[in-house]
């Protein structure tokens, strides 16, 4: 056994504090009160994972797509400022973790049963959301994120029932290329083809879908 | 009115007559990238044009289907297409849609639109060796690439399908081939097409939608991304088996929303890799294979029959 010096001791044990906090703290209170660089999800979130104006819905999302998005600001191909020094400051272990407790937060019931009815199947979102706008090279939103954009597996997010402003905000970020983590460039290719008005459109319209429970589970 | 007013009047009228705008209801002529008259306004579905591909025939916007019986018929046809299985349970064998290989509802040029097809018949087929009107044509949709059985020509189901077929016709000229329609053949591989090449193009493109082994992906019981073989996809007499159809259709469509963006090479090789798994028999098999090749895929694009990867095709057809 080799000595070590009174520097490795000492580096040792900073280590040890420092990521003692963070790796010991349960999903719930890191999600709550937050863990050291890492403020409480629920600040923006939301305290039930419901979401809020520019900030997603997680509640009940795939937690294998949740997983990817943290692994993405970390890496920052999906370039956001405020989550990417808490994906930064949370482990593989935590991220996993984190992505579990939100999948099976029950969807908070104004998303399953929004106060707004929903937007006719004449809406110019309906019809993107439905069918698409191939005059430009676009499918229906729904022929690859569900019927009603309820979302398939892990790489087609739930895009029904999240805010407005986050989904707005996310076509926003593929056009401009700040987010850049789609598989195939799908999302960001047809971005740039969207206008302003038909991102707006859009959101308002899976903004008022009703969430689905994901299959599997409540 | 005064004289000038009422001769510009005039002049417009007699244009927009001459333009085929003189109806209350513009005939559907259209053409991408061919404008109406400068007198005349362009009719509101050019807005809503259906494909990118020059030249092409405009059809109908989904909102211009009219209210009314007629309307309906064509809305229910619309929807057989769109959601075949549930609309059309009876006949469907797999888990298809016929909007699964006919984007945006059979509008898009490049992808076998139904104006494209709708105009072309009657016509010989040498797949049946007679001339076959577009009723027996649907119906061997149904055979073949639902891998179901066909609905009677007499059927309330062929009814809303050739109605919505007639319908998003209107304006086209009558037995011409519209630039557009069916899938792009004007293009061969490079290469040869190439199975293991083709391999790695299904896995880097296709498989994120199509799944590893090609079954597609199901939500609630329906399928969101259409299996490619298998028991729930085509069977081995439908059209997209041939590989020059299957390349066109990949080429001008896949991935869906990047379509032209793989090269004609990897469309041949992805598109005979597809066509080297197994799937439904084919309904005319004879009891045996080499006899049913010779009698029904004696074509260079069919590999029916043919050993691919070790294994001989149609050996082992998928129930």
């Amino acid at each position: 056994m080799r000595g070590n010096t009174p520097l490795q001791l000492i580096t040792l044990v900073l280590l040890v504090t420092l990521s003692a906090p963070s790796s010991a703290a349960d999903p719930a209170t890191i999600a709550n009160q937050g863990a050291g660089a890492v403020v409480a999800c629920a600040s923006c979130h939301g305290k039930d994972g419901g979401g809020q104006a520019s900030f997603p819905r997680l509640a009940g999302m795939n937690a294998a797509y949740l997983l990817k998005q943290m692994q993405d600001f970390a890496s920052g191909s999906r370039d956001n400022a405020v989550m990417k020094p808490i994906a930064d400051a949370l482990s593989p272990e935590e991220r996993s973790a984190m992505a579990r407790y939100y999948a099976d937060l029950p969807i908070p019931a104004p998303w399953i049963r929004p106060a707004e009815a929903p937007l006719p199947d004449t809406d110019p979102g309906a019809r993107l959301a439905m069918r698409g706008a191939w005059e430009k090279g676009i499918p229906g939103c729904v022929q690859c994120h569900g019927p009603g954009g309820r979302g398939v597996g892990g790489v087609f997010p739930t895009i029904a029932a999240q805010p407005a402003g986050y989904l707005a905000a996310q076509l926003q970020a593929w056009k401009k290329g700040t987010r850049n983590n789609d598989p195939l460039e799908l999302m960001r290719h047809l971005s740039r083809s969207l206008t302003e008005a038909e991102i707006k459109a859009v959101s308002a319209w899976f903004a008022r879908q009703p969430a689905v429970a994901p299959e599997g589970g409540a | 009115m005064n004289p000038c007013s009422k001769a510009i009047a005039l002049a417009v009228i007699a244009t927009m007559v001459l333009a085929g705008c003189g109806d209350i209801r513009p005939p559907r002529t259209a053409y991408r990238d061919k404008p109406a008259s400068a007198a005349a306004t362009p009719p509101p579905a050019a807005v809503a044009a259906s494909s990118a591909v020059a030249g092409s025939f405009v059809p109908p916007d989904h909102a211009d289907i009219p209210e009314g019986p007629f309307g309906d018929v064509v809305r229910r046809g619309r929807d057989i297409f769109t959601n075949t299985g549930e609309h059309a349970a009876a006949y469907v064998g797999n888990g298809l849609s016929c909007g699964n290989c006919h984007l945006d509802a059979g509008r898009l040029a490049d992808s076998a639109p139904l104006w494209g097809a709708y105009v072309r018949y009657p016509a010989y087929r040498s797949k049946t060796g007679s001339v076959n009107n577009f009723t027996e044509r649907l119906q061997g949709c149904f055979v073949y690439s639902m891998n179901g059985k066909a609905p009677a020509a007499d059927s309330p189901e062929m009814l809303a399908l050739e109605t919505y077929s007639f319908w998003m016709s209107q304006g086209a000229p009558v037995g011409t081939t519209l630039p557009g329609a069916g899938y792009p053949k004007d293009f061969k591989p490079p290469q040869p097409p190439d199975y293991a090449r083709g391999k790695s193009v299904f896995q880097e493109n296709c498989a994120l939608c199509h799944g590893e082994a090609g079954q597609g992906q199901q939500v609630a019981g329906r399928y969101v991304f259409p299996p490619l073989w298998g028991s729930d996809s085509y069977n081995w007499g439908a059209g997209m088996h041939q590989l020059d159809n299957a390349a066109g259709f990949i080429k001008a469509n896949m991935p869906l929303g990047r379509g032209g963006s793989l090269s004609d090479q990897q469309a041949w090789d992805v598109a005979m890799y597809m066509n080297s798994q197994e799937r439904p028999q084919d309904p005319r098999y004879t009891g045996d294979l080499a006899e049913t090749r010779k009698q029904f895929h004696d074509d260079p694009n069919s590999l029916y029959g043919l050993e691919i990867d070790g294994r001989v095709l149609g050996t082992n057809p998928s129930r």
